[in-house]
């Protein structure tokens, strides 16, 4: 297991540090309060950086954290120290692109609570258990979004009707509200 | 989907604070999860209170065992719905609550079911989930399909299945090496990722067949991974093959080709992977390290901060070992001081420094001044230890880093980074006597203005131990004094104490500190007042300059050779009554813990916290010790007490251990002996040694101890006479013996009579190194040359199969019980020679010093070369001996 790339964890937090979407992948935080104090911990680090151009990076308690954040939203992806960087920052170029494919645009923390479901399915198919299961962007969206197409199919594919469907239902489902 | 969760607020102006989940309550949404009992189930809103649950769990909230089991089982009814964004969502929350046994068999069969369906995203998720939460005899039921699911053509499905083989590996590895020819034939597919998962799985079934991964390895490195991740994997698993392989064969390393190629990969990571590789092959050469040092050279001016200190972090360690391979990359890494990532800026400092020559070191200090101002503390004291070793690496350029540390210091900064650059200047102090006067220069004027006091009292200390000795101890007195009037009372104490120190020592400067002392009569603190007085009195503060007693400076300065805690204990013992406090009834053993931390392998100058007579202060108790006993009076000067060798297990009855005294004719075997049995006391203990096996030695006194009180360690003594000057050695076993009396616990009296007994003790050795005393030199290039090769005597041994290098070094360290010199004893990693430097004093205080050669032949095999110089050829013709029946 050791010599395979392993992601620890990978967070979503908001502006002020709180979490929006979480996701631990190893024993290092046994309790719910070891994961708040790791995630105060890296907010409070990372907070003063700008990481909106480029992935930013730092380095502690022996573990690599990379990190990219668009307005309110700072994503987060944590390895063990021996892990290859750039490795690291592909799987978090790749959730933050998922993302912001999935919320269209919108990247805030408000569209992406009202979109919590589609964030929690985009964890789901990074990472399984601390192994990486995908790192394009476009793949991962397209499998999380697949219920409206054909699965698999990346959502930079869709076809005008597609979306057009997509859109018709989208208007239907909040009139129906 | 994607539409909110509540409903919308009209009032856009809150917009900022709104959240859906805003109020959410565990137990309402646990009400609302019901809805996955209707019979007609509603898709969407069943999947928002899905969501809610996950929301719930990942903001940390927890369910109860019964909440969690009437959570699953309504969340099983919703298989029954065919939506697909549902059906996701189940397989999400099934996973989160991990549920037991005996629920899964409930979802189990609709899972198959899925498993098998036609639509691909099913058969992926369905997969996972199973894997996750299945035992092993469900696994032999679904094994087939997961075999099938391998070698899928659609590259999630087989995705899915390998990386559930990875985690089921784990814990039901006999399952999973069943399916190694559909894993082998998933690294030939064309997806990228399956070729990721199919390789990490394949080299977990035979990671323990070191040949089948070398066969893997081989043809895989012909060039048949697409993937980046994959070739990654694969670089790793190449560099464990060279590492095992241990192949010594100069010449062409295997695979090394593999690994150079992949420099020119398209992907920055698998280069990166590469290059990193390469700088940690064991016993790199320069030639294989200088392709990775230029890409990661290129990586230096990425415009990816990631690259950027990914490239940075792995030269800083290669400057440990290679230095002058990181030269090339010094221009790039300057222009990284003032990168905006901070964490990158101090890695290349570090690294700078590490790698810069003398003539750089100006221009480095000036680039760091201006960087250090906006980093954080912890980066700083990074930087602060960096210019210490610096220093001591470029004596002659101590005047500018030593300026440098002063301004620093006079900086803002928390208590660890002045501690930190108050240690280095007090360290430099020490090593580099050039640098003394300027460096005690700074430290004066930085307590002029220094917060802490813990800081500000130990360099008042320090400055009482090192100010008189220089040329002009009178500089310093102003500064001193200035405490006196400005700080806190314990400031001013410490003060009044390096003043005396001061009177005491430099004649001259008397009558003026006793001015000084006098007007501190005054002071409104007790302590200050106290010393001041005492000092005055016991100087000779009458106005009359006299020379200062040895014996009044001992007793104001010198070291208190018994440990506080026992005077404490002793203290506190005492009852107030005709007869005086007596210090000498104080015991002076301390319970050995002291005594092993100095030994521990911390060498290295702490700063302040150890003052500079370190180890003399023992060797010193111990010769006082001695001579006051009038059977070892006459045994003449103490040559070396060795550290406490422990005689018993730990937490027995009696804790026993001993030092070996040397003297010149005599060994004296100082038995500390503790009683941990409050019901005992033990009387007349003494130890029964037998030498038989030591020939040369004869037993001549005992000293036995005459009562041996519960937790109050006591030493009794054996002397032992021995050819004069003679390095003998032998083999002596212990046997303790004594009274024992019982004692009542409730009143502490001891019963009038005892029983004699005797305690099994272990063997004790008198060795080589017992005669040799560690005493470094600071310069060993110089001592070297000096000592001349007359009495030099050179021979090369075969040290036989090692662990490794390092190992060999302390060993033969161990042996010769010498002081490594220069930092020598510490082998860097991968390396396959080494050079340790040894200096120490020879029985009948002959200086040796010793220049030990090692190298790997073969494998494991250490060969060592040994040069000895001595002032004398016996000498040098002893320590070979030593080495030859070592």
């Amino acid at each position: 297991m050791e010599l395979c790339p392993l992601i620890k964890n990978i967070l979503l937090l908001d502006s002020e540090g709180k979490r929006i979407a979480v996701k631990y992948y190893s024993d290092d935080w046994p309790t719910n309060s070891a994961k708040e104090a790791f995630e105060k911990a890296v907010f409070a680090k990372t907070q003063k950086t700008n990481a909106r151009t480029e992935a930013e990076i730092t380095m502690f308690d022996n573990y690599i954290v990379v990190y990219k954040f668009v307005q309110d939203l700072h994503f987060f992806v944590t390895g063990g120290e021996n892990e290859n960087e750039i490795i690291l920052a592909t799987v978090l170029q790749g959730f933050f692109d998922a993302v912001g494919l999935l919320l269209r645009g919108n990247e805030d923390k408000k569209e992406a609570l009202e979109n919590l479901d589609l964030i929690l399915l985009c964890l789901d198919e990074i990472v399984d258990g601390g192994v990486i299961l995908e790192t394009d962007a476009n793949v991962i969206a397209g499998k999380v979004d697949s219920h409206s197409m054909d699965a698999g199919a990346p959502l930079s594919e869709q076809t005008i009707t597609q979306a057009l469907a997509t859109a018709r239902e989208h208007l239907a489902r909040s009139l129906l509200q | 989907m994607a539409q909110p969760l509540v409903k919308k607020d009209d009032d856009r102006d809150d917009e900022a604070d709104y959240s859906p989940f805003l109020g959410i309550e565990k137990g309402a949404v646990l009400q609302e999860a019901r809805v996955f009992n209707d019979p007609q189930l509603d898709p969407r809103r069943c999947s928002q209170v899905i969501t809610k649950l996950l929301y719930l769990l990942n903001q940390g909230e927890t369910f109860t065992k019964v909440e969690a089991t009437e959570v699953f089982f309504a969340v099983t009814k919703l298989f029954q719905s065919k939506d697909i964004g549902l059906r996701r969502m189940v397989y999400v929350m099934i996973k989160e609550l991990s549920p037991s046994a005996d629920e899964v068999i409930i979802v189990t069969s609709s899972l198959m079911k899925d498993m098998t369906s036609k639509t691909d995203m099913y058969r992926a998720n369905a997969i996972r989930v199973l894997c996750r939460i299945t035992d092993g005899t469900l696994l032999t039921q679904i094994e087939r399909y997961l075999k099938q699911a391998i070698v899928d053509k659609n590259p999630v499905v087989a995705s899915a299945a390998l990386v559930s083989g990875i985690h089921l590996l784990q814990t039901n590895p006999e399952i999973v090496k069943r399916w190694s020819n559909e894993v082998q034939e998933a690294v030939q597919s064309r997806a990228a990722l399956v070729q990721f998962h199919a390789l990490a799985l394949l080299h977990q079934i035979r990671q323990n067949d070191r040949l089948a991964v070398n066969k893997l390895v081989s043809s895989l490195t012909k060039g048949s991974v697409r993937s980046p991740l994959a070739q990654c994997l694969l670089i790793r698993y190449t560099s464990q093959v060279i590492r095992e392989s241990a192949n010594t064969q100069a010449g062409d390393r295997p695979f090394y080709d593999f690994l150079e190629g992949c420099l020119r990969h398209k992907a920055e990571m698998v280069i990166f992977e590469a290059a990193r590789a390469i700088t940690e092959l064991n016993g790199v050469t320069t030639r294989e390290l200088t392709p990775a040092i230029t890409v990661l050279q290129l990586f230096l001016s990425s415009s990816k901060p990631v690259l950027r200190f990914a490239a940075v972090r792995t030269l800083n360690k290669v400057a440990m070992t290679h230095p002058m391979a990181v030269t090339n990359c010094n221009i790039d890494m300057e222009s990284l001081i003032s990168d905006q990532n901070r964490s990158i800026a101090t890695l290349a400092i570090t690294t700078l420094l590490k790698t810069g020559n003398e003539s750089s070191v100006d221009r480095l200090m000036k680039q760091i001044t201006n960087f250090m101002s906006d980093i954080a503390d912890e980066f700083k004291i990074v930087v602060v230890e960096a210019i210490r070793s610096l220093c001591l690496k470029f004596p002659l350029k101590h005047r500018s880093l030593m300026n440098f540390l002063s301004n620093i210091l006079r900086e803002e900064g928390g208590f660890d980074y002045k501690k930190a650059i108050v240690d280095s200047i007090v360290i430099l102090i020490r090593d580099i006597p050039e640098a003394k006067e300027t460096g005690l220069l700074h430290l004066c004027e930085f307590i002029e203005d220094c917060e802490f006091t813990y800081l500000s009292t130990q360099i008042l200390h320090f400055l009482g131990i090192e100010g008189p000795k220089t040329s002009d101890p009178s500089k310093y007195i102003r500064y001193i004094y200035n405490r006196v009037h400005l700080e806190n009372a314990t400031v001013r104490a410490a003060a009044v104490s390096t003043l005396a120190k001061f009177g005491a020592m430099v004649d001259t400067l008397k009558p003026r500190i006793f001015v000084l002392l006098r007007r501190c009569l005054f002071d409104n603190d007790d302590e200050v007042r106290d010393r001041a007085t005492l000092y005055l009195n016991t100087l000779g503060g009458d106005g009359a300059v006299v020379q200062t007693g040895e014996d009044v400076k001992e007793f104001l300065f010198g070291s208190l050779d018994i440990p506080l805690v026992n005077l404490e204990n002793s203290l506190k013992n005492y009852e107030p009554s005709e007869e005086s406090f007596d210090i000498y009834s104080v015991p002076r053993e301390v319970k050995t813990q002291p005594l092993a931390e100095k030994k521990a392998p911390g060498k290295k100058p702490t700063g302040l916290g150890a003052p500079p007579a370190g180890p003399p202060s023992t060797v010193d108790a111990y010769e006082k010790l001695l001579s006051s006993i009038p059977e070892f009076a006459n045994f003449g000067k103490l040559f070396k007490s060795s550290a406490p060798v422990e005689l018993t297990e730990a937490e027995t009855e009696y804790a026993v251990n001993v030092v070996k005294h040397i003297f010149d004719g005599h060994v004296v075997f100082q038995y500390n002996c503790t009683n941990t049995i409050p019901e005992q006391l033990l009387e007349n203990v003494t130890v029964i040694v037998d030498a038989s096996e030591a020939e040369e030695f004869a037993e001549v006194a005992s000293k036995p101890l005459r009562s041996l009180p519960y937790d109050s360690p006591g030493q009794t003594f054996v002397a032992f006479e021995k050819p004069e000057g003679i390095p003998a050695v032998g083999k002596f076993s212990n046997m303790l013996r004594f009274i024992v009396k019982e004692v009542d616990p409730s009143t502490g009296e001891a019963e009038d009579d005892g029983v004699e007994d005797e305690y099994q003790l272990e063997e004790l050795e008198v060795v080589a190194a017992d005669y040799i005393l560690k005493v470094g030199v600071s310069n060993f290039r110089n001592a070297w040359e000096s000592m001349g090769a007359d009495c030099e005597r050179i021979d090369e041994y075969g040290l036989g199969p090692r662990e490794s290098l390092a190992e060999a070094v302390n060993a033969v360290i161990d042996l010769l019980g010498m002081q490594p010199c220069e930092g020598t004893e510490v082998v860097p990693n991968n390396s396959r020679s080494h050079t340790c430097l040894l200096s120490g004093v020879y029985i009948g205080n002959v200086k040796v010093l010793v220049r030990l050669q090692f190298g790997l032949d073969g494998p494991k095999d250490v060969a060592m070369k040994l040069a000895v110089r001595s002032e004398d050829e016996a000498v040098s013709d002893a320590i070979h001996e030593i080495v030859a029946s070592g």
